[in-house]
């Protein structure tokens, strides 16, 4: 609880107040969509961050988690008629289990072969999903449709599934920072920086690791029950969309990888930017151009990301946004 | 039976067209460290590149491949200067994310130009038949022009002046310097030599299979695989992985549902990944 006197934590629980309040209060639908979108992108870069910015280690197959979470908690929903709360949560846990059970073994390769085999399990993943026939293979699985009615209609379950997500964000960012004060963060950090003196001081980095790895996947298999929920349908092509994945690690970049603040400012700037992109008739057919080039020049002139240059310019700010 | 040996022997055919495929990648790799994410999006240029010339000047396909290859290799110098240069030496992720930006400029460019929609290159050469089985031309030709391509890049690392400078820088670029080989433009021109096979290797391709702008990722992927099964920055090696992961798919053809091919393949990746940790790729010290 030594986390409550730090004022990084009032201005995380300003933030998502802010999700939870504005939307409701200006009954502005629009926004709300906004702000989901931001909200999903922000959980999906904040859980990355454990692995690639605390730990190094490249996961370009992290859709894995939100499209499998997605999976299992439609399929809870439709044929075992779970409410949706028990039904994410449940989507959580096995793929925490999932993830404990299989990602440990890859996390015994480095760097790019890492990214490599992170790569291949996500297409292995979506290859097997499209052949799996009780979650109707290619063609996914659909919603019934009085699942919104035990919510109390479309409109309400609309908000409803809004709400829940800003709450699985507070909780990525409380978890996000809380893992960064932990003795188990610090253990983190010096996998990042050198895993074999790491090991030799202590660090049990096996353990570390997967447990860091497991992490990462519970919240995105929450959100993505929820984002599929709300969409109702859920396809292979759609649940393990590398594209989102990179575009994850693109957030992440452009925030600063390693920072609380770096990766949700990133998402949060990234679908503010992608909603203008989709707007503006010059720009829509170049999304991705304009993406990749912002991406470019970060990496190039900018490997800290935005969080890197504040930190930079004014050093004091290095103690308030963590 | 025989149904299965002349499924196995068009994959050996279609393989080595993979096996060409990933020596553009295989030889980056393995010369500078780089995994070059933009694989995929130039294979599919070199797709296109075939499909203009052929379709807009009537051009011969497979003669078409030399002003691919040599757009290919200029592509490939420029990618270097701009996006591959400043993050070589760096930690892995920086190069995986500057050549994945490169990528999504080109895929979005392409997008842009020719939509997702798919194109093929309409060409069929006379074929060879062995009982009920007939093997197309086009499938012989591409094989034959992409073990011929690989064999030339062999030669051209093992005796002429560049290749042997790329193979010094490869193994020790202080040490190269120190003998006077300017190691960065070396460099250079090995990845446009890599890009210029990889968009070789798309119009061969494009010579077999209808594609489209994203066909590209499909083949970068397969080219991990190889890479994987044959051991990095050796061209031989890249084709013989290729010709084995032709003859698996050949050989599982007729048993399996298409669909499942890809499940196959990539459990393949992921089990060799970790089989052999450090086995297939530990003479580079990882």
């Amino acid at each position: 609880m030594e986390m409550i006197r730090q004022p990084f934590f009032w201005i995380m629980t300003a933030v998502i107040a802010l999700f939870a309040l504005l939307p409701p209060l200006t009954h502005d639908v629009g926004l709300r969509e906004s702000l989901f979108l931001a909200a999903v992108y922000i959980i999906l870069a904040g859980n990355l961050n454990l692995l690639i910015g605390y730990t190094g280690y490249v996961n370009f197959g992290n859709i894995v988690f939100f499209g499998l979470g997605g999976y299992l908690g439609l399929w809870l929903v439709t044929v075992f008629r779970l409410p949706l709360v028990v039904a994410a949560l449940l989507a959580g846990l096995a793929v925490a289990a999932m993830t404990a059970a299989l990602w440990c073994r890859i996390l015994r390769l480095r760097g790019a072969y890492f990214a490599l085999a992170s790569i291949g399990i996500a297409e292995a993943t979506k290859a097997f999903v499209s052949n799996f026939e009780p979650w109707g293979g290619a063609t996914g699985l659909y919603l019934p449709m009085g699942a919104f009615k035990a919510m109390g209609g479309p409109r309400e379950a609309l908000w409803t599934v809004y709400f829940l997500m800003v709450a699985v964000m507070a909780a990525t960012l409380y978890l996000s920072y809380a893992v960064k004060k932990s003795k188990f963060g610090l253990g983190l950090f010096a996998i990042r920086e050198d895993e074999e003196a790491a090991g030799v001081l202590g660090v049990r980095t096996p353990y570390y690791k997967t447990l860091a790895c497991t992490l990462s996947g519970v919240l995105p298999a929450v959100a993505g029950t929820l984002f599929f929920f709300k969409n109702g349908v859920i396809q292979p092509e759609q649940a393990f969309d590398l594209t989102l994945s990179t575009e994850a690690i693109v957030m992440l970049m452009l925030g600063g990888q390693g920072t609380v603040t770096g990766a949700a400012l990133g998402a949060f700037l990234y679908e503010q930017f992608r909603g203008y992109l989709l707007i503006s008739p010059t720009f829509s057919s170049f999304q991705l151009v304009i993406a990749g080039a912002l991406l470019l020049v970060t990496v190039l002139f900018m490997p800290g990301g935005l969080m890197g240059w504040v930190y930079q310019r004014w050093p004091r700010l290095r103690r308030i946004l963590e | 039976m025989l149904g299965v040996l002349a499924s196995m022997l068009d994959g050996v055919l279609v393989g080595a067209v993979y096996g060409l495929g990933a020596i553009g990648l295989t030889l980056i790799w393995g010369v500078m460290d780089v995994i070059n994410l933009t694989h995929g999006a130039l294979i599919a240029m070199g797709m296109f590149g075939v499909y203009l010339l052929f379709s807009g000047l009537g051009l011969n396909p497979y003669l078409a491949l030399v002003p691919v290859a040599a757009a290919g290799f200029l592509i490939g110098l420029a990618i270097y200067w701009s996006a591959v240069h400043r993050v070589i030496g760096r930690p892995p992720l920086m190069s995986l994310l500057s050549t994945f930006a490169v990528n999504m400029v080109l895929i979005g460019l392409g997008t842009s130009g020719f939509s997702t929609s798919p194109y093929n290159v309409d060409i069929s050469l006379p074929g060879i038949s062995l009982g009920a089985y007939t093997f197309t031309g086009n499938h012989l030709v591409a094989a034959l022009a992409a073990v011929a391509i690989a064999g030339g890049l062999s030669l051209f690392l093992q005796r002429t002046r560049l290749g042997k400078a790329i193979r010094a820088v490869s193994s020790n670029r202080k040490a190269a310097e120190l003998m006077g080989i300017p190691a960065a433009r070396v460099l250079a021109q090995a990845f446009g030599i890599g890009i210029a096979i990889a968009t070789a290797a798309g119009g061969l391709i494009a010579t077999l299979f209808p594609f489209t702008v994203l066909s590209g990722g499909g083949y970068e992927l397969k080219s991990f695989v190889v890479t994987v099964l044959g051991g990095l920055g050796n061209p031989a090696g890249a084709l013989a992985g290729g010709i084995l992961l032709g003859l698996i798919e050949g050989g599982v053809t007729p048993f399996i549902q298409v669909s499942w091919i890809p499940v196959i393949e990539f459990a393949l990746f992921v089990g060799i990944l970790l089989a052999f940790p450090n086995g297939l790729f530990a003479r580079r010290g990882h």
